[in-house]
C-alpha cells in the first residue's frame, strides 16, 4: 500500500534577486511512492532535490506544480495540515537546531505537548521514545552537552513521541562523525524492523544505504534511477557518470568485471567482495 | 572555556529547598523581599535575618558559593552603608572635618548592609537550588492569570525556554569563531577601545548570521512538531503542592506576623 | 629528515586543573612533521585531534611542552605569537561560519590584512587563494553569504590560503560536503601542495580521503599519540585501529582479507586502482584474462 504518493511533483521558487526574477526548478515532475513499512533511501547531490522532496513528504512545502499525498491526505489541505505533520515525522540536519528544550525529556515531550496528549500518556511516550533509540539514561541531561550523535537520537525521540506511522531523515548524518553516523542509522533501522515504522532516509553517503529496501537516486530534481541497493549500485557506470559515490568494492568488481571478469552479481560490502574474489582469486 | 559556563548557578542536591515546588519558592522569594524592605527596627531585621540563615542552612549548599555570590556586590555593599554612615541625622558621636556620625547614622548603614545582604543570600538560595528550567516553570504558570490583561504568557516562557536552550550553544560558537579569526591574525587584545570595538565584527557578524540561521531552523522543527503556540498545549510535568510546601508557606506567614508585631511593639 | 618544520616536545594539555571536571585533552604528544609532508591525522571526536591542531599554531597555549616552529619555540616570545599564526594557518571545521565581509574579495583579504602586507599584495595573493581553492573569479565581488554552501566552504579556505602559510592545517574540511564536493575539494588541496609544496595537515574522519592523499597518518586516542607511520603502515594495522574504533579503507580491508587468505597482493593497499592493477596483473599472469 502506498503511505506517500507524488504526483508530478514540481517545485520551484523565484530568486530573490534584484536584477532578475527567474524561477529556480528544484523538483521537476517527481512522481515517487513510498510504501508503508518500508525503508527507503533518497540519494543524490547537494541541490539534486532530495531535501526539498523530504520537506515536501509533511507539508513544510508544498507543491508548486502535481499533488503529494499521505495516505489519503492531500498535504495542500490547510485544515489537515497537522493531521500530516502527526502521521509523517521530519527530522532535520543539524541537531543542534531542531532541540527546543534545556532537558533532554521536556524536549521529547514537546511533539505531544503540543498536541494536547494528557500529561501521564505523554510521559509514558517520552520514556518509550528514549527507550526506543537507547537513551533513555540521559533523559535528564542538557542537550548540548551530548555528542552529535547523541543529540539526533533526540531528536528521533522528539518525532517518535507523537507517534507518527513514518519518519523522514533529512541529511541526518550529514554533520555526525562515523560513530554518531552508525548510531543514528542503526535507531532507525531499528524503528523500521522492530515497529514497522516507514522509514525515508535522505543522505548523501551510499553506505547507509545498503540496508534498506529500495534506493531512490535524485539528480536535478528528478529522479535518474531507482531500485533496491543491489540494482542501483550495480550500475557503476551511470553513478559514476553522475558523480555520485559508489562503495569502493563495488566499484572494484565492476572495474574488473568491464575486463572480463564474471561476477553472478556486484558485491555491495566488504564480505561480499572478500567472498566473490577468493572464488575468483583461489 | 566558555562552554563550562552555566546558566543560573544551579547546585544538584537533595535538600528540603530542592525538593520545594518552584512556583511556592518564586512566591516565597517575593514574600521575603517585601519582608526586608519592611523591616523598621532591629529586632523584625532580627526576625528576617533568621529566615534567611534558615534558607541557606536549610539550601544544602556550601556557605563558599554564597560568599562568592557576595564577593560580586561587596564594593556595592561598603559603598551604600558608609554614605549611610555619614548621612545621618541628630548629635554627632564622632566627627572629622566634614565627616560626621551620628547613631541614627550607624543605625541605617547597619540596616543597609544587613538588607542587601539577606538580599542577595535569599535569591541565590532560589537560585541554587531550582533549575532553571523549573524556574522558567514556575514563572510560567504564576503569570498565567496575566493572561488575562492580555499579556502573552505562553510566549513569553517559550522565549525563556528557548534563551536557556540555546545560550549555552551560542557561547560555544562565540568560542569558535573568535578562535577562527584569531586563526586570521584577527587581534582582539590590544589597541584602544575603538579599535577594540571594531575587532569585534568579525566575530558578532558571523554570530549573528548564525543566530538568524538557527532561529530558521528551530522554526522549521518546531513546525515539523506541531506547535500552534499555547493553545491547546498540555505539558508532561505537572507541579502539584505537597505538605512540604505548605509548611513553608506557614513558616514565612509566621515570619510575616513576627514581622509586623516587632514593628508594632517593639 | 634533521631540520623538521613542526616538532612538539611531550606536549599535554590540562582542562580545569584542580577542580572536578579535571580533562587531560592532550597527553605527552612527541612529534616531528617535516617539510613538504602530507599529513592525514585521525582519531574519534575527542581524541585531542582538533585540540592538537589548535596547539600548533598557538591559539591554546599548552599546560606543558613546547612546540617549536623551524626550530624555536613558538611560546618564548609572545609578540611573535600573531606571527606563527601566519606561518601555521588553520582552517577550523565548518570554516564557512566564520565569513563575515561584505564582499568575498574583501573577507580573504582578512589575513593577509592583518598581516599589514601592500594593497598590491594582498590583491594578488586573494586572486591566487581563490584559484587555488577552487573558486571562480567572478564570485570574488559577490556578498559570502549568497554563495552556495560548497562555495563558501572553499571561500573560507581561501582566506586561509591567502596568508600563504608555510604549513596549512585543516580540520575536516570535507565534512558536510556531498561525494562530489569532497572529492573536488581534495584535488584541489592535493594540487595546492604539489605547487606551493608547502606542509599540509588533514583531520578527517574518512580514512578513504586520507588514504588518497596522504604522505603519512597520525593516529589520536584519548589525547595521545598513539602511531605516526606512513599511510600503508598504519593502515595495515588493521586489528590495532579496529582496537580504538577506527576503520581503515574498505579496499586497505578487501584486500588485506584476501591476502590472508593467500592471494598474492601488496600488504597496504590504498586506493581502488592498485587493487584492480595487482588483481589484473595476477588474473593475466595465470592466464585468465
Amino acid at each position: 500500500m502506498d503511505f506517500i504518493r507524488t504526483e508530478h511533483l514540481s517545485f520551484y521558487y523565484e530568486q530573490e534577486d534584484e536584477q532578475q526574477n527567474t524561477p529556480i526548478d528544484v523538483l521537476r515532475d517527481v512522481s515517487l511512492s513510498v510504501k508503508k513499512g518500508e525503508f527507503l533511501a533518497v540519494i543524490g547531490h547537494n541541490g539534486s532535490g532530495k531535501s526539498t522532496l523530504s520537506k515536501h513528504f509533511n507539508a513544510i512545502l508544498l507543491p508548486t506544480g502535481g499533488k503529494v499525498f499521505v495516505e489519503e491526505l492531500d498535504t495542500s489541505d490547510e485544515d489537515r495540515i497537522y493531521d500530516v505533520r502527526r502521521k509523517v515525522g521530519l527530522v532535520l540536519q543539524n541537531p543542534d537546531n531542531q532541540l527546543v528544550a534545556s532537558i533532554v525529556e521536556e524536549d521529547v515531550a514537546f511533539g505531544p505537548e503540543n498536541l494536547g496528549v494528557a500529561p501521564e500518556e505523554i510521559r509514558r511516550r517520552v520514556d518509550e521514545a528514549l527507550k526506543a533509540v537507547d537513551m533513555y539514561e540521559y533523559r535528564l541531561h542538557a542537550p548540548h552537552k551530548l555528542s552529535g550523535g547523541q543529540k539526533q537520537r533526540i531528536a528521533i525521540a522528539g518525532i517518535l513521541a507523537m507517534e507518527p506511522d513514518c519518519i523522514v531523515l533529512d541529511e541526518p548524518t550529514a554533520m555526525l562523525d562515523p560513530k554518531g553516523r552508525e548510531e543514528v542509522i542503526s535507531a532507525v533501522t531499528k524503528l523500521n524492523r522492530e515497529r514497522g515504522i516507514t522509514v525515508v532516509l535522505i543522505t548523501h553517503n551510499m553506505d547507509e544505504t545498503t540496508r534498506c529496501d529500495r534506493v531512490v537516486v535524485m539528480d536535478k530534481g528528478r529522479i535518474l534511477t531507482e531500485g533496491t541497493p543491489r540494482e542501483v549500485f550495480s550500475q557503476v557506470q551511470l553513478l559514476r557518470s553522475h558523480r555520485l559515490d559508489v562503495p569502493q568494492a563495488t566499484e572494484l568488481c565492476s572495474m574488473l568485471s568491464a575486463c572480463g571478469v564474471d561476477f553472478l552479481q556486484l558485491p555491495l560490502d566488504t564480505e561480499e567482495c572478500v567472498k566473490v574474489l577468493s572464488e575468483v582469486l583461489l | 572555556m566558555m562552554r563550562d559556563i552555566t546558566l543560573g548557578q544551579y547546585y544538584p542536591s537533595n535538600g528540603v529547598l530542592h525538593r520545594l515546588d518552584p512556583r511556592i519558592k518564586v512566591l516565597l522569594l517575593i514574600g521575603v523581599i517585601v519582608l526586608i524592605f519592611c523591616t523598621f527596627n532591629f529586632y523584625a531585621l532580627g526576625v528576617v535575618a533568621l529566615l534567611v540563615a534558615a534558607s541557606v542552612i536549610l539550601s544544602k549548599v556550601p556557605v563558599k558559593l554564597y560568599l562568592k555570590s557576595m564577593k560580586a556586590i561587596i564594593l556595592v555593599i561598603l559603598i551604600t552603608s558608609l554614605l549611610n554612615l555619614f548621612y545621618g541625622t541628630g548629635e554627632p558621636i564622632f566627627q572629622w572635618w566634614i565627616f560626621k556620625v551620628t547613631a541614627d547614622g550607624i543605625k541605617n548603614s547597619i540596616y543597609v548592609a544587613v538588607r542587601i545582604i539577606s538580599l542577595v543570600m535569599v535569591s541565590s538560595s532560589l537560585t541554587f537550588t531550582t533549575s532553571p528550567t523549573d524556574l522558567t516553570d514556575a514563572l510560567e504558570r504564576l503569570m498565567k492569570p496575566l493572561s488575562v490583561l492580555k499579556i502573552k504568557t505562553h510566549e513569553i516562557a517559550m522565549m525563556m525556554t528557548i534563551a536557556l536552550r540555546f545560550v549555552p550553544t551560542l557561547l560555544e560558537e562565540t568560542d569558535k569563531i573568535m578562535s577562527a579569526q584569531k586563526a586570521r591574525g584577527a587581534d582582539m587584545e590590544s589597541g584602544n577601545l575603538i579599535r577594540r570595538i571594531k575587532a569585534l565584527i568579525p566575530v558578532l557578524v558571523p554570530l549573528f548570521v548564525s543566530a538568524f540561521r538557527r532561529a530558521y531552523e528551530l522554526a522549521m522543527a518546531m513546525e515539523c512538531r506541531c506547535y500552534q503556540g499555547g493553545e491547546g498545549r498540555t505539558r508532561m510535568k505537572q507541579l502539584h503542592m505537597s505538605a512540604r510546601d505548605f509548611v513553608a508557606l506557614g513558616v514565612l506567614l509566621v515570619a510575616v506576623a513576627g514581622v509586623v508585631l516587632c514593628n508594632i511593639f517593639l | 629528515m634533521s631540520n623538521p618544520i613542526l616538532r612538539t616536545e611531550s606536549l599535554s594539555l590540562v582542562y580545569g586543573k584542580g577542580t572536578p571536571f579535571e580533562k587531560q585533552a592532550v597527553k605527552n604528544v612527541s612529534i616531528e612533521i617535516n617539510r613538504g609532508e602530507v599529513i592525514g591525522v585521525i582519531g574519534h571526536t575527542g581524541s585531542g585531534k582538533s585540540t592538537l591542531m589548535q596547539m600548533l599554531n598557538g591559539l591554546i597555549k599548552p599546560t606543558s611542552g613546547k612546540v617549536f616552529l623551524d626550530g624555536k619555540d613558538i611560546h618564548a616570545d609572545k609578540k611573535s605569537l600573531r606571527n606563527v599564526r601566519f606561518r601555521v594557518g588553520l582552517v577550523f571545521q565548518y570554516p564557512e561560519n566564520q565569513l563575515f565581509e561584505e564582499t568575498v574579495r574583501r573577507d580573504i583579504a582578512f589575513g593577509p590584512h592583518n598581516m599589514g602586507l601592500p594593497e598590491e599584495a594582498i590583491e594578488k595573493r586573494v586572486k591566487s587563494a581563490a584559484a587555488f581553492a577552487g573558486l571562480k573569479p567572478e564570485l570574488l565581488d559577490r556578498s559570502p553569504f549568497d554563495l552556495s554552501g560548497g562555495e563558501k566552504r572553499r571561500a573560507a579556505i581561501a582566506g586561509v590560503i591567502a596568508m600563504d602559510p608555510e604549513v596549512l592545517i585543516l580540520d575536516e574540511p570535507t565534512a558536510g560536503l556531498d561525494p562530489m564536493g569532497r572529492e573536488d575539494l581534495l584535488s584541489q588541496i592535493d594540487a595546492y601542495h604539489k605547487s606551493r609544496n608547502n606542509t599540509v595537515l588533514l583531520v578527517s574522519h574518512s580514512m578513504e580521503d586520507i588514504a588518497g592523499i596522504a604522505d603519512r597518518v597520525l593516529v589520536m586516542n584519548h589525547g595521545e599519540c598513539v602511531m605516526l607511520d606512513t599511510t600503508q603502515n598504519v593502515f595495515s594495522k588493521a586489528a590495532e585501529l579496529e582496537k580504538i574504533g577506527l576503520r581503515i579503507p574498505q579496499i586497505t580491508k578487501i584486500t588485506s582479507e584476501l591476502r590472508a587468505k593467500g592471494v598474492p597482493l601488496s600488504e597496504g593497499i590504498l586506493t581502488v586502482s592498485e587493487a584492480f592493477e595487482e588483481i589484473r596483473a595476477i588474473l593475466k599472469k595465470e592466464g585468465r584474462l
